[in-house]
Formats: structure tokens, sequence, C-alpha cells
């Protein structure tokens, strides 16, 4: 579900509280951290290593190898259930699209990972918590099938609060569109990559995102299906420490590996090019 | 128990047999009156059940003595064979499957189980699966390929288990494989919406060639407590969500996410589970029919097609 009131705290918490310009705080353990530092370091904390939220442009400069990527993504979002909550969807779209800087949650685009032809595509957390409605389902959807039609791998980062409430069972529909485009990569032995990043909760992490062939995920991501806020109040009890963190995961046989940022890059070149078909099998 | 808004017509209803009764028993001729209050009594029902909001509806679906997945299995369909398990973990009561024959054909059902009673609901965690449920879904989905019958799933939940076991075991990883099998099936899928369809909970087994829902069940991202817990902070704002959710069973129609609404009995399945059956029965037939001419290739393309075309956008 598209926590919001959720995405906001944690947008508070997870986010670099910038102290005058030139210093950032370490939300987790709150060492002051030289600005430039931080961005050499990917974002990741030098004394701790807390992986901070990143932006969707600074994860494609991360993966894609330099001057490769080639924007595919630009779909609008409308308003097809005419929603009004405490103001409409269509205000609440100008502000999202105003803080974000683009049209809706995701980015995507043709660019080489390690010199792999691939189809990259990232969610941005900073647009509605990164929540799936009808535009992140059709992007994906069409980043997967122009993947199979170029015969290109896909790369997908997941960072989202789940499904889009404002479009409703439109957005229901977007868990099984993506999940089905998927089958057309299969068909053609193409590869597929899911990084799940802090948090990815609800209707992603049910679709596509945990149908990878290989998901990997962050140091200390949030992942899951109900978010913690929900599952509390279900169970009225104080939830396990760690639970449903990446370490979590990894313990439960549901991810194939945490990789810190900082060798998240070369850890995604390293399997995209012992699974796709194009490369080279070298002998002995 | 009636609900909130089925009051006044239980109130005219229970003040017309009393005065059948007095009329009976003392011979008083009170045919004129009662020929009044049986007319206000028509024109209040069609008022209330013809004009029903949204929310309404929500309370419909979910009203005691609604068709369960095993009430309309036991009464559309014969010579059931339950099967239990998911083969890796456990047994989920809040799931069922099986084999049935269905006027004359065999098929492969599974459906979210609600309990008729609370003892029942408690033991089928109010038709809340854990990753088990979906599991054993999977399973009664490898069945229908392996012996090409048709694959018919029933929907009824508010939504998947968000509790600490589920999540431990990958709720949201067999979600995605379900949905994932369920498209891959190269038989006839149909899926109908009994009473609630909440959420990936209720998609899991949502990938029909076909998807029907019964005229006063729901189908939503979220419920609608939950959404007004998160925009309006305040659960009791439900009704307001429902509407804003367009979650009922002409506005799903209208959106494209269910190909055909099956009629209700006035006030709701629940006032006449008998016609409510036959009524699915007719639906459940119908649909098979018009899957009929269609190969194995044919039907994943054609559940594909429907799916891809889901979504709203500008260009």
């Amino acid at each position: 579900m598209a926590l919001e009131r959720l995405f906001r705290r944690r947008r508070a918490q997870g986010e670099a509280r910038d102290i005058p310009e030139l210093w950032v705080k370490c939300p987790k353990c709150d060492a002051q951290i030289y600005k430039k530092d931080l961005e050499t370091n990917l974002h990741v904390c030098p004394k701790c290593e807390h992986h901070l939220r990143l932006s969707a442009d600074k994860r494609i400069a991360m993966l894609a190898d330099a001057g490769s990527f080639e924007q595919i993504t630009g779909l609008k979002p409308t308003d097809p259930l005419g929603f009004v909550d405490t103001e409409p969807y269509p205000k609440r779209l100008e502000r999202y699209q105003k803080e974000a800087g683009r049209p809706d949650a995701i980015v995507g685009g043709r660019c080489t990972i390690g010199g792999i032809e691939s189809v990259l595509l990232v969610m941005d957390y900073a647009f509605a918590g990164g929540s799936m409605g009808s535009v992140v389902g059709e992007e994906i959807t069409r980043g997967i099938e122009l993947a199979a039609q170029e015969n290109r791998a896909v790369v997908i980062v997941s960072v989202s609060g789940g499904a889009r409430m404002q479009e409703a069972a439109l957005s229901l529909m977007q868990m099984a569109k993506t999940t089905l485009a998927l089958d057309r990569l299969w068909a053609q032995k193409l590869p597929y990559i899911s990084i799940l990043t802090d948090p990815t909760t609800g209707g992603v992490t049910a679709s596509f995102a945990a149908i990878a062939d290989v998901i990997l995920a962050e140091p200390g991501a949030l992942i899951g299906f109900a978010g913690p806020r929900v599952i509390k109040q279900t169970i009225r009890q104080d939830l396990p420490e760690g639970f449903q963190r990446s370490e979590f995961l990894l313990k439960h046989g549901m991810v194939d590996q945490v990789v810190d940022r900082r060798r998240l890059k070369e850890t995604v070149a390293r399997i995209l090019k012992l699974l796709h078909p194009r490369t080279v099998n070298h002998a002995g | 128990m009636p609900l909130e808004f089925e009051k006044p017509i239980e109130e005219l209803e229970a003040k017309i047999a009393e005065l059948e009764g007095f009329a009976t028993s003392s011979g008083v001729d009170l045919s004129g009156e009662l020929q009044v209050l049986r007319e206000r009594l028509a024109q209040l029902k069609s008022e209330t059940f013809g004009n029903l909001s949204r929310w309404e509806r929500v309370q419909l679906a979910r009203a005691p003595g609604r068709p369960t997945t095993l009430d309309v299995i036991g009464g559309i369909m014969s010579e059931f064979v339950e099967l239990y398990g998911d083969r890796t973990y456990g047994e989920d009561p809040a799931v069922v499957g099986g084999l049935a024959r269905f006027e004359g054909t065999s098929v492969v059902v599974v459906g979210h189980q609600k309990g008729r009673d609370t003892k029942e609901n408690i033991r089928r965690n109010f038709a809340m699966p854990h990753p088990e449920g979906y599991r054993k879904a999977m399973r009664m989905m490898d069945l229908a390929d392996r012996f090409g019958r048709p694959f018919i799933a029933f929907i009824d939940t508010p939504g998947a288990y968000p509790g600490v076991s589920a999540e431990e075991r990958g709720q949201a990883w067999v979600i995605a494989q379900s949905i994932q099998r369920m498209a891959r099936l190269r038989v006839p899928a149909i899926a109908i919406i009994l009473g609630e369809g909440g959420s990936g909970g209720a998609l899991a087994i949502g990938v029909g060639n076909r998807v029907l829902i019964l005229e006063n069940a729901w189908y939503s991202v979220i419920s609608p407590e939950s959404c007004a817990a998160i925009l309006w902070r305040d659960a009791k704002e439900a009704a307001k969500a429902a509407e804003a959710l367009k979650l009922s069973a002409p506005d799903l129609l209208s959106l494209g996410i269910v190909d055909r609404i099956i009629p209700e009995p006035s006030g709701g399945a629940h006032r006449d589970p008998a016609t409510t059956l036959s009524n699915i029965k007719q639906a459940l037939q119908a649909t098979l029919a018009e899957l009929a001419g269609l190969g194995p290739e044919q039907l994943f393309e054609d559940r594909y097609r429907r799916f891809r075309g889901l979504g709203r956008y500008q260009v």
C-alpha cells in the first residue's frame, strides 16, 4: 500500500538532514560527514556504512556505463477515478512532479552495464514514495518488452511503498501486467536482475521485484509485503529486531545476496556477463 | 443480525408479520392496512437496494450468510475431492482447493475460504492466507495444466495475512509467483470474485482469461478501512474511501478490470443464496463456453493481452 504518511516520516529519518550546506549528518550514527565525501562514497556513511537513500539520477549514474544511458520513459499520469481524499489526486500529482522533477515515480532507458546491452529501470522515491500506478506499471512493462525485442538484459532498481491508492484497482492490475511481461524475457533467456533498496514493500515486492533471475538487496533495506506498522497493528506485539531488513531476508532465503552499494555495479555486471546468452563462453 | 441500512426493512417486515398473525388469530380484516404496508415495504426495498452506496455494497460483500467458496463448490459442482497442503511447509485452511465436476466437465478449483461462524473464521484466519495457501493454489494450477482441466478460482479475502510468520516465509514472493503461475496456464482460467477482493492477496488467484464479479462484491488495491486510515488518518472514514476507490462491480466493469457482473437477488446474496448460486452457475457455464474454442497457446495469449491492456496514462 502507498503508506504516504510513513513515507513522509521515513523521508525525514532516512535522508540526510542538511546542516549548513557542506556537512551532512548520518541519520544512523549522527556522524558529521563532509558532503563531497558522502557523494564520492555513493551516499554510504564512511563511519557506520549506513546506506543513505540515493536519488534515481544518481542510481543511473552509478549503474550505467558512463555516457551510455538513453532515456525511454516519459509517460504522464492521469486521474482515471477522479480520486479525492483530503485533496484531489491531480493536485498531489502536481506537487509530486515538482518535488521529483519527473512525470511519475520511474525513470529508465537503454544503456550498457559493464558492456552488456541492458534496459535499466529505476524507481524514484522522491515521487510519492515510489508508489506504483498505471505509469510505473506501463513503463516497467514497456522496458521489459523493449529488452525482449532488442536482446537486452533487464535491471530494475525498486524503491516503493507499494501500489498507488489513488488509482486503486488499476494500480493493482500493474502487478499482473509487469509480472506477465517478464515471461517475454524468459522466453528469450535474457537475464533480469532485481535490486531491492530501502524501502521496497507492497505491490512492487509482490510482483516484478520478487521474481527475478537474481535478487540483490542493499544492506539494511526494509523489504516486505505488509508494512511494519500494519503488521504491528495486526499482531499487537513488538516486531523482532531486524525484522524485514535485507539481512533478515537473506537468512530466510528470499534474496540471493546483500550487496554493499560500492560493490553493486561490479556485482551486477558480473552476473549479467555470466548469464547473458550473447557473451562468449571462454573455454578453460 | 441485520446490517445497519437493512434495519428499517427488517422492522417493517416484522411489523407486517405481526399484523398478519394478529389478523389470522383474531379474524379481524386488516387486508387494507396490510396492503399499504406491503407496498411501503416494496418501495423501501427498491429505494434501499436499488441505490446502494459503495460502502453499503462492501457491507453486503461481508454479510454473514453470504455464500463462501465451499458453499459455491458444493452448490454448483459435484464429486468434489478436496486436496490439502502445499507439499513444502503446511496446510493453510484460508485457501481450499481440489477437483470437482461442473456440468459434466472435470475442473480444478481453488478459493479463499471464510468461516461460516466465528470459530471457523478463526480456524481459517478470516480467509487471509499465509504463503502456504498460495503454494497450495499453485499446486492446483499445476494439476489443471497437466491434465488439461479448466481452472476456476473463487476470490473472497480481505487480503493476504499481514503477519510476522507470513513475512518470514515470503508472502510477497509467493504472491508474485502465483500471479506468474496463473498467467502461464494453458487451460481456460476463470476467476470469480464472490465477496471481498482484497489487493495482492486476491490478485494472486485472479489472473483469469475472464474475471467475473458478484454484483455487490468489491475488488481493490486496499480495503476502504486501511485506505481511510492512511489518507484520512481515520479508519472511520471508510465510507468516503469506498467511494473514492471506485471498488464496486459496475466501476470495475467500466474500467475493464472485470468482464462480467453476476447479478445478486434483491438485498444481496445472503438474503437468497439459492438464487445466487444458480446465477453463478449460469455465468460460469456461459464463460466456459466462450473460451471453449481456444487452444492452449491461444488461452495463454488471450490472458496476456487482457492484462497487458490495463492502465490509464498519457503519452
